[in-house]
């Protein structure tokens, strides 16, 4: 394995460890204080217990994201430090903000986790609150500096070196609130779906359960909202990328030549040798209308872009293909929940309908996985795009491979003892919650 | 301005030791204290914890941001200890994090528990290591040698470990004298007593081979040392100050205990800030990175005080009040 591979597949693999508790870290806050206002407003044993039971999952989903987000800080100058040297003092300050709301979450976590006999009820209730707006917080300042690697901005190039620097501009560049909205809701699209999921499995067990049958409504009424709101985003980000990073978009897409009008390329398995994608469904047109509102449009392909500027187009069309998909398919279940809650209430405790949340459990996770990729893999060659190239900014360090492979080792185990925990916690559930004993 | 930005960075890397260390040190302090000490440690900084260890990501964004070339350089060359570090502060944290929320009381906690120790005494080694190999000038800038002259040479020696060494004993020490005041029983107190000194005696003796060893190795600290004024005050109040606790040991009032102690880390610190100043990283040719010749832009410099301005606005008050509403016995989970 090559230097410059293992660094990216390292950084792959972190982001990706990372984002799952990231995501939890910004939506668990919002649930939780949502159930304990609840508690507060009705008195309900299961709101309370919910808040409860939650808010211990989230200590040590927020305990793993800390310190796996200690690591991301580092290895941005580890793996690259090419990109930091120069990238450091122009994207410094949504960091700088990052790390205060970073802080604040933190502080007002403890709080919150191990306040709950010993504050004002609504103080306790507020200190929640602030978690989840710190945590949404850090999530967009953290994005916005990546938007910044999208569509760098806030500097002149002259000669190899970045002068007149302005980091206002640089974090306000033209994709930080296209990439930050869609972040901050697959954010809530995914952590609600997993959380309904996971309820839902064990409400198909024990169809009168009070606690699970709760906890599913909460979830998935911010699951579905989210839902129903992501593909708006996605519009907007795809329009976006349809104007600054054509490649990004080409790829995704799959389209490798410029075409007027252009064709939605649904599935299919592209072949970079004979430049075609096999096994697709095409609609007409729809990519023109897509990428710029208009049916007639042209929409650039990758015969633009040199073959050294072009990025893997296989793992960025598939990973467009499975969040799309995915994100579709959420969507839809999130309209039927709110019908099926405004007209037929019933179906709600059906057995197909749990199973079918139940199958969606990892689907926003899986989804926020492959949307990260193609946000990635798509900018490739460049980490500072039209300016560095990954290859440039690399670590001039032999060996990088085996940092990856004890990176990727200890991830695994962590991810397989989170999950064993997770089970445990979920299984002695009935132990500690008055509200989740079904008589 | 850029003074600013130095004095918020020499405060954040002093919290880190302070309470970072407190942290790291109960790791360690639990090894010797028993059962009983592996839950009222555990109780003792749960809730804490993890506020305590963002100072570290704030130092290194500083870094970053402020004196990118610092950054860059450090993580390419010391890539191995910094790694380590990393590792250390990721099963710390997860094993600390599972030991503690784990509903079950079976075979998994013994692990948990030999992880958190381990990873607790690792980790501080390996900062001092890196600390170490900053101060010590083997770092070779214009290399273009083999791997063990770029990235082992310049901390894969006797000095950087002992200064890892030593970083592991003041935080042992520190979260000693910091637990003594957070047992009410007067045998529990003992005990933590007892492993204060001990702590304080290793420091004592690890402080002065880190002295010794930068000499076998040629790096002039001796004599760097006593040309700042600062510093031989500084550690000529530290070294006041052990009678005086070795005093409050005896009869411990903890509010002067944690006071006295703090301060010494506090002295030592600021006496090595005083030697190193305005240098961070020593280079072997004498083209030492400094606060100076590394600067970013002072555009940067204006945003990203701004915004530790308005960071430590909130976070001062909000850390006050955690520690308040936690001060005394922690509530059971």
């Amino acid at each position: 394995m090559d230097d410059l591979l293992a660094a990216r597949l390292q950084m792959a693999v972190s982001l990706g460890f990372h984002i799952v508790f990231a995501c939890i870290g910004m939506t668990m806050p919002v649930l939780m204080a949502f159930s304990e206002w609840k508690w507060l407003r009705t008195q309900k044993q299961e709101y309370l217990d919910l808040a409860k039971a939650w808010s211990k999952g989230v200590a040590i989903f927020f305990a793993v994201g800390a310190v796996s987000g200690t690591v991301l800080s580092f290895e941005l100058g580890l793996l690259f430090p090419g990109f930091m040297q120069h990238a450091g003092p122009i994207i410094g300050m949504p960091f700088s903000w990052e790390g205060t709301a970073f802080f604040v979450e933190a502080i007002a976590l403890g709080v919150f986790l191990y306040g709950w006999n010993r504050l004002n009820r609504w103080v306790h209730w507020a200190s929640g609150i602030v978690v989840g707006i710190s945590g949404v917080l850090s999530g967009i300042f953290v994005v916005s500096a990546n938007a910044w690697m999208n569509s760098p901005a806030g500097f002149d190039y002259q000669n190899g070196a970045y002068t007149n620097i302005d980091p206002v501009a640089a974090m306000f560049n033209d994709a930080w609130f296209s990439q930050a909205l869609h972040m901050t809701l697959a954010a809530f699209v995914a952590t609600s779906f997993a959380v309904a999921g996971v309820h839902a499995f064990l409400l198909i067990k024990n169809r009168n359960n009070t606690f699970h049958r709760t906890a599913v409504k909460i979830a998935l009424s911010f699951g579905a909202v989210s839902a129903l709101l992501q593909p708006i985003s996605g519009d907007i980000s795809a329009k976006d990328i349809a104007q600054r990073q054509p490649a990004k978009l080409a790829a995704a897409e799959a389209l490798y030549k410029t075409s007027q009008p252009a064709d939605l390329v649904i599935g299919g398995i592209p072949n970079d040798k004979e430049e075609r994608v096999q096994h697709a469904i095409h609609i007409p047109r729809l990519l023109s209308f897509l990428a710029h509102g208009d049916f007639n449009a042209e929409v650039t392909g990758l015969d633009k872009f040199p073959k050294e500027e072009r990025p893997p187009v296989f793992i960025t069309h598939i990973a467009f293909q499975v969040m799309v998909g995915l994100g579709v398919l959420m969507a839809l279940a999130g309209l039927l929940f709110l019908v099926f809650s405004a007209w037929w209430k019933k179906i709600l405790s059906k057995k197909w309908w749990l199973t079918c949340i139940a199958w969606l459990t990892p689907a926003g996770f899986i989804a926020v996985e492959a949307g990260w990729t193609v946000t990635e893999v798509g900018r490739q060659p460049w980490i500072i795009y039209g300016f560095m190239k990954t290859s440039d900014a690399v670590s001039p360090m032999p060996g990088l491979q085996f940092s990856f492979y004890i990176i990727s080792a200890v991830y695994i185990l962590l991810t397989v003892i989170l999950i064993w925990l997770m089970w445990r916690q979920i299984a002695t559930v009935t132990n500690f919650y008055p509200s989740a004993r079904t008589d | 301005m850029l003074l600013s930005i130095i004095i918020i960075l020499g405060i954040a890397f002093i919290l880190y030791a302070i309470l970072g260390g407190a942290d790291y040190g109960a790791g360690i302090v639990e090894i010797f204290a028993g059962k009983k000490g592996e839950h009222t440690i555990t109780k003792a900084i749960a809730p804490v914890w993890e506020a305590n260890h963002v100072w570290l990501i704030l130092a290194i964004v500083i870094l970053f941001a402020g004196f990118p070339l610092i950054f860059s350089t450090i993580s390419t060359v010391l890539h191995i200890p910094l790694m380590i570090v990393l590792l250390g502060i990721v099963l710390r944290g997860s094993s600390f994090t599972f030991r503690h929320y784990d509903v079950g009381q079976n075979g998994s906690r013994k692990y948990y528990t030999l992880f958190f120790r381990i990873s607790s005494f690792i980790t501080p080694v390996f900062l001092g290591v890196t600390l170490g190999a900053m101060i010590l000038g083997e770092i070779d800038l214009s290399a273009s040698g083999t791997f063990y002259e770029q990235y082992l040479r310049p901390w894969l020696n006797i000095f950087c470990f002992t200064m890892g060494l030593f970083c592991a004993a003041l935080f042992a020490y520190i979260a000693a004298v910091f637990m003594i005041g957070e047992v009410p029983s007067v045998g529990e107190r003992k005990r933590y007593i007892q492993l204060a000194r001990l702590f304080l005696f290793a420091t004592t003796i690890l402080g002065i081979l880190v002295f010794v060893a930068a000499e076998w190795h040629g790096h002039p600290l001796f004599r760097e040392f006593f040309a700042s004024t600062f510093s031989v005050i500084a550690l000529g109040m530290v070294l006041l100050l052990v009678p005086v606790l070795l005093r409050l040991f005896r009869q411990p009032n903890i509010l002067y205990l944690r006071a006295v102690a703090g301060l010494q880390v506090l002295l030592i610190l600021l006496g090595w800030y005083a030697i190193q100043f305005p240098i961070l990283v020593y280079e072997k040719h004498g083209n030492h990175l400094t606060f100076y010749n590394t600067q970013a832009p002072a555009a940067t410099q204006l945003q990203m005080l701004i915004a530790l301005f308005v960071g430590l606005l909130l976070i001062v008050p909000a850390f006050y009040y955690l520690f308040k509403v936690f001060k005394g016995a922690q509530e059971e989970q």
